[in-house]
């Protein structure tokens, strides 16, 4: 058994709920305890980086804080969670000033971080202590025939990711080892939007589109993202984009541990196969 | 401050300062105006100053016209830029440092919604210790433009009605230990 700090982050329990729900039996499957963390709050996200620096590297810490009372590393299955966690934990490491204000603020709530914390992406432990090739030998409905596009999106390789920046191949190699088609797409790193989707619908929606066209014309059944965003954006969205730009698309979008799940044999309700708004369930069928 | 460099007024020296200030803001000064940033900007076509003009107007001093545009308001946060950059500047953090600039001295710009965003996603983040996504979007709907909001209600109706946009939020045990953390924070204000 593997023991990690889990932050779940705040989509994961409303929009992002088929990555909160799918995650858990995941890794239990995979012999990982994902203990969560205790009264976690919100990472503070891009937009809190964008508003006050000092506020924003104080709202992680209060997690990194907690985290560093547990000793283990702590894993989120959400990209921008990772990144704005990893970021203000690496400041925090790199720049003593910048230490010294926020553990003056933290001993408000009597807390401290002395930067013990190791901040992790779920699907680089996934890839890099799980591996592809375990996660396969455990795998009991080889998606045989299920041709799939792994989407990376932005920050699970950028700017501090595991993989190739612009290039990646974890995933590819996580989706191979369920015995799954493995779709090569030129935009697997591309950005989706992110939440400009909901402040300029115009701009993120022509990214959208970009990104369906291709995965489609590469071949791809569905797609695969373990980012909250990347998801939300491409299958929540999809049918704005359809009516936008008069096109067809009719691709689920899986989070990686929803594919992962049913190729595991996990139970689709367990994995929250129902939550995806363009449903899964016609190109999994033989699967399940 | 580099002496070596050409000295500049004060007014000019002090923008560059304030974004050089930021963890790792320092490799602006050798920004060699190459364009890797631009043309590799998925949003950049937006940008009523593209990147690399974003940083030459940075080093040039023109701070209130830069932080009263929409330009960094565009940045989706990709990275791309940060990680091709040849000369190890950080884009993507610049932009955020100008957003923050621009949002305390009230010069954003009314050409961009997602100013008001960020504010309603701070908000609800501070208030609750955890996001609520449905109401922070209800708040920026209401704040900027209502009828945008009916555009995007099947969106969201499509999400309600998959589970995935519960009507309460879920708030923190430890508001008041957060609200102590944010307030001295905000006490010790100035830090970058």
């Amino acid at each position: 058994m593997k023991y990690y700090s889990y932050f779940p982050g705040c989509s994961t329990e409303a929009t992002a709920s088929p990555l909160g729900l799918s995650v858990l039996p995941v890794a239990k499957e995979l012999d990982m305890d994902l203990i969560e963390l205790e009264d976690w709050n919100c990472c503070g996200s891009s937009p809190y980086g964008s508003v006050d620096k000092l506020e924003a590297t104080c709202i992680a810490a209060r997690n990194l804080a907690l985290a560093e009372k547990r000793g283990f590393d702590l894993v989120t299955p959400c990209s921008n969670c990772f990144v704005t966690l990893h970021s203000a934990n690496t400041h925090l490491k790199e720049y003593p000033a910048l230490r010294e204000q926020v553990n003056e603020a933290l001993a408000a709530a009597s807390l401290d971080y002395n930067g013990g914390v190791r901040v992790r992406h779920l699907a680089e432990v996934l890839y890099s202590d799980i591996t592809p090739e375990v996660i396969g030998a455990k795998v009991t409905k080889p998606l045989k025939g299920l041709k799939v596009a792994p989407y990376y999106g932005c920050q699970l390789v950028r700017p501090d990711g595991f993989d190739d920046p612009e290039s990646p191949h974890s995933l590819d190699e996580l989706v191979a080892n369920l015995g799954a088609d493995v779709v090569s797409w030129p935009l697997k790193a591309h950005c989706c939007g992110s939440s400009l989707v909901m402040s300029e619908p115009e701009l993120a929606l022509e990214l959208i589109n970009k990104l369906l066209r291709n995965a489609q014309e590469n071949g791809a059944q569905c797609l695969v993202t373990p980012c909250p965003l990347c998801q939300i954006n491409l299958d929540a969205y999809q049918s704005q984009v359809n009516g936008r730009f008069k096109t067809h698309y009719h691709l689920p979008v899986l989070f990686l541990t929803q594919l992962m799940g049913v190729a595991l044999g996990i139970a689709p309700d367990a994995l929250g196969l129902q939550r995806n708004i363009v449903s899964p369930m016609r190109v999994l069928a033989p699967y399940l | 401050m580099d002496d070596t460099m050409v000295k500049a007024p004060a007014a000019e020296v002090s923008f560059i300062d304030e974004v050089c200030s930021i963890p790792g803001g320092d490799a602006i000064r050798s920004c060699i105006q190459c364009g890797m940033c631009t043309g590799s900007c998925p949003t950049a076509s937006r940008w009523d100053y593209p990147p690399r003009q974003a940083i030459a107007m940075v080093r040039a001093g023109l701070r209130e016209e830069l932080l009263s545009s929409n330009s960094m308001w565009f940045c989706a946060s990709c990275y791309i830029c940060t990680v091709r950059c040849p000369r190890d500047i950080k884009p993507t953090d610049i932009m955020h440092a100008l957003e923050i600039l621009a949002i305390r001295d009230g010069l954003s710009t009314k050409r961009s919604r997602t100013p008001v965003m960020y504010k309603c996603f701070v908000d609800s983040a501070k208030s609750n210790g955890r996001v609520y996504e449905l109401g922070m979007m209800l708040k920026f709907f209401l704040r900027t433009n209502p009828f945008a909001a009916l555009k995007m209600a099947p969106v969201g109706l499509g999400l309600f009605l998959h589970k995935r946009l519960p009507l309460r939020p879920n708030r923190i045990k430890g508001r008041g230990e957060l609200k102590a953390i944010l307030d001295k924070a905000k006490a010790l204000g100035g830090a970058k």
